[in-house]
């Protein structure tokens, strides 16, 4: 067991770096690019405050996409918000000791589970029945909904069916901050689980998953609306001006 | 009823939603740009050798310059809420006039050439060549879009398919594939002053009319300057409104208003033009190029204000842009908005009661408002957001007595483009104008069943001529489109006027 559990090592090592990494230099990247021209989608908060508030309800309640498709947002925000509980859940695995909020949340983050499953065959139903979004449906739009559906049904299948060592699945990702790889548990499905999560720790800066930094940096919704008060001049468009 | 070798969408009382009919549309394109409008822009004249490589090439450049464009390419995760919100979609059914279809035909080529997954799995992620099939749709389906950004009302990112139909037709330009009839347009504004290639001496001509129709009217001397020096306010309006209906009324209408307001203005024959097509082809050179003749023709002639008069896109470069292009702006009076909207301005006269209205004057009409789609969703009017929507619906309400919205769904920040926006505004694409402007004139129709509306007023030279153009398609008359400030000329009552009932009742025994 003790190879398999280099290899299991190694790939966090790798999909962790590829992550904070691609991740990064995604970010450096938009943050770089100038966005020359004000283009909010009007109304548009005028002020900063508004901006920010605009952007935690796009964050949080998916304003936008409520407004668009309801059975969407239904589904989608399921999905992100279990995800979310999930991955506080999981947060135990990670620190020692637990804080109390964490230890606190933990049997919201199995109902967080189960929404998330139910929330991804929803989507995932959707782009067979739905003909426009069947149409625009490509490969890789089902393999990264079939990606995330196996990591959560693996996941509740080792709380409700067939349990795993935790506590020493705990013990390995604790040795890998310092450097020490402990011996993972010979499960098929926890080896599965984290093969699946370190797959998808990978895809992230290489995928549409950027939509998650990139809605941060969308110029029609990050933009206060305030051109007439305040000359917005790109460092490309005033060397025109130069000229 | 107009006559058309396509077939007319049925208007329904209840929207539905189309099924995918996939390449219906991939017949519709428009007439090529000729090389000698192409050079005038300073695009090659014909399509170049290596224009692959240069496509590319091009596309890169605009990734770099373009924040929008970066992350809109790369957040799409297809979760199909903007599918069901583009008119050209729900008029024509063709799935690459979905706004996430058409971001793909951009989306594929960009994934190929500057994504690692694209490059290493292209089939998986769609991504594709810029073969010659691809820019054939290209060419046909970005002229399809009306850069309207009602996608980007309900995209959970924002994208906004606008940006990236203009960044097609910047690459398309820049290998030598332009729109006649954007392009030679621009062309006309550099050579002439405007849209319509009219000259000094004809605009002159054309106003001493408007100053004797009105004086013939009214019997008050209101005056329609042009290129007086020193005058207090620039007026820049779109040329529709120096002689198209319903367009002229509206320009009566903003020269009444500066007469009773008491304010000194001017129109300028070096920018005799509202209207910025380098918008809509996406070239910031040529924006800004047409830009500029506004910062100069203020500069020559004086001003201390700058308003504008009836036009959605002129209006959003305006509001949004023309400080960036060719701000600042410090020589201009700063205690006004810079620029202003002619219905910024009579809102405020308005407000303080200086306007004398008579709403019964425009009794023979029941009003409906159509929002630009410029002006709601890429500017605003006043100090508050909506303001763009709440200021000309005060106006209408101020100057009839007959107004009803239309459908909630349909109107605001989720008003339907009029089909004829961002530069499709041309004979060689009236398929898609009249399929386009299904949406919204099945609202039209709806509130005419219901509410017994007569005419529909809109504040943009574009939906005025779509309008005048379509409605007849529908079966509706052309005359039913009207300019808010037409309503404003119609109701004001002039310092002065002869409004003696005996006069209007001798006047009309004669």
């Amino acid at each position: 067991m003790s190879f398999l559990s280099d290899v299991y090592a190694g790939l966090f090592y790798f999909a962790a770096f590829v992550l904070v990494a691609g991740l990064t230099n995604k970010v450096i990247q938009y943050a770089r690019t100038p966005a020359p021209l004000k283009i909010p989608t009007t109304p548009a908060p005028t002020t900063k405050t508004g901006v920010a508030l605009r952007l935690t309800r796009e964050v949080v309640f998916f304003e936008s996409l409520f407004r668009g498709s309801k059975w969407t947002w239904i589904f989608g925000w399921m999905f992100h918000f279990g995800l979310f509980l999930v991955t506080l859940r999981h947060l135990r695995y990670f620190l020692d000791p637990v804080p109390m909020p964490i230890q606190l949340i933990q049997p919201f983050g199995i109902y967080g589970g189960i929404a998330m499953v139910i929330g991804l065959a929803g989507l995932w139903g959707r782009r067979f029945l739905v003909d426009r979004v069947r149409y625009i449906t490509a490969l890789s739009d089902h393999l990264i909904l079939a990606l995330l559906i196996t990591i959560g049904l693996s996941g509740l299948m080792m709380r409700f069916v067939v349990h795993t060592d935790i506590m020493r699945v705990k013990q390995f990702f604790q040795g890998l901050y310092v450097g020490q790889v402990h011996v993972l548990p010979a499960d098929p499905l926890l080896l599965l689980h984290l093969l699946l999560v370190a797959l998808l720790m990978i895809i992230f800066p290489y995928s549409k998953l950027l939509h998650a930094p990139g809605l941060f940096f969308s110029p029609s919704r990050n933009q206060v609306d305030n051109p007439r008060e305040q000359r917005h001049l790109a460092p490309w468009a005033r060397r025109l001006e130069q000229d | 009823m107009a006559k058309a070798d396509f077939k007319v969408p049925v208007l329904q009382q209840y929207p539905e939603i189309p099924e995918v009919e996939p390449g219906v549309m991939a017949h519709s394109s428009p007439y090529k740009s000729k090389p000698q409008f192409q050079a005038e822009l300073g695009f090659p004249g014909e399509l170049v050798d290596d224009w692959q490589k240069k496509a590319i090439d091009k596309m890169g450049d605009l990734l770099g310059r373009y924040r929008a464009l970066r992350v809109y390419l790369d957040s799409c995760v297809k979760c199909g809420s903007c599918t069901d919100k583009c008119h050209y979609y729900l008029g024509t059914h063709d799935p690459k006039n979905m706004p996430v279809g058409r971001q793909d035909l951009m989306r594929k080529v960009y994934r190929r050439h500057f994504t690692l997954a694209g490059r290493l799995f292209p089939k998986l992620v769609g991504a594709e060549d810029l073969t010659e099939e691809v820019l054939g749709d290209w060419y046909s389906y970005y002229h399809q879009c009306s850069q309207c950004r009602r996608c980007s009302v309900f995209c959970p990112y924002g994208i906004d398919t606008a940006e990236i139909s203009m960044a097609a037709r910047e690459i398309m330009d820049h290998i030598g594939v332009g729109q006649k009839y954007c392009n030679e347009i621009i062309g006309k504004v550099y050579k002439i002053g405007n849209n319509l290639g009219l000259p000094g001496p004809a605009l002159a001509d054309t106003l001493e009319g408007l100053e004797e129709d009105v004086f013939d009217e009214t019997g008050v001397e209101v005056k329609y300057p042009l290129d007086q020096e020193g005058a207090e306010i620039l007026l820049v309006t779109p040329s529709a409104d120096f002689f198209a209906e319903p367009h002229v009324d509206g320009l009566i209408g903003y020269g009444k208003v500066f007469h009773e307001a008491g304010v000194s203005w001017t129109l300028s024959s070096h920018a005799s033009e509202a209207a910025n097509f380098g918008m809509f082809i996406g070239s910031y050179e040529n924006m800004r190029r047409v830009a500029l003749r506004i910062r100069e023709a203020a500069i020559k002639l004086g001003v201390k204000r700058i308003v504008f008069g009836e036009c959605g896109h002129a209006w959003r470069v305006a509001y949004s842009f023309l400080n960036t292009l060719a701000g600042p702006w410090d020589f201009l009076d700063q205690r006004y908005p810079i620029p202003q909207h002619i219905c910024e301005f009579t809102y405020g006269l308005i407000q303080a009661g200086k306007l004398n209205l008579d709403k019964s004057r425009n009794d023979d009409m029941v009003l409906t408002y159509h929002d630009s789609c410029n002006v709601a969703r890429a500017s605003r009017m006043g100090d508050r957001p909506g303001g763009q929507f709440d200021i000309p619906r005060a106006i209408i309400r101020a100057t009839c007595n007959h107004y009803y919205d239309m459908d909630e769904e349909t109107i605001r920040d989720r008003t339907f483009c009029c089909g004829g926006g961002g530069g499709l505004l041309t004979d060689d694409l009236m398929e898609v104008r009249v399929k386009g402007a299904q949406p919204r004139v099945e609202a039209l129709n709806n509130v005419i069943q219901e509410k017994g509306v007569t005419h529909m007023a809109a504040i943009c030279a574009i939906c005025k001529s779509q309008f005048t153009k379509v409605l007849p398609y529908y079966g509706m008359d052309l005359d039913q489109i009207v300019s808010v400030h037409q309503l404003v000329s119609n109701a004001l009552v002039l310092t002065g006027e002869e409004t003696d009932d005996e006069d209007e009742a001798a006047d009309e025994a004669a």
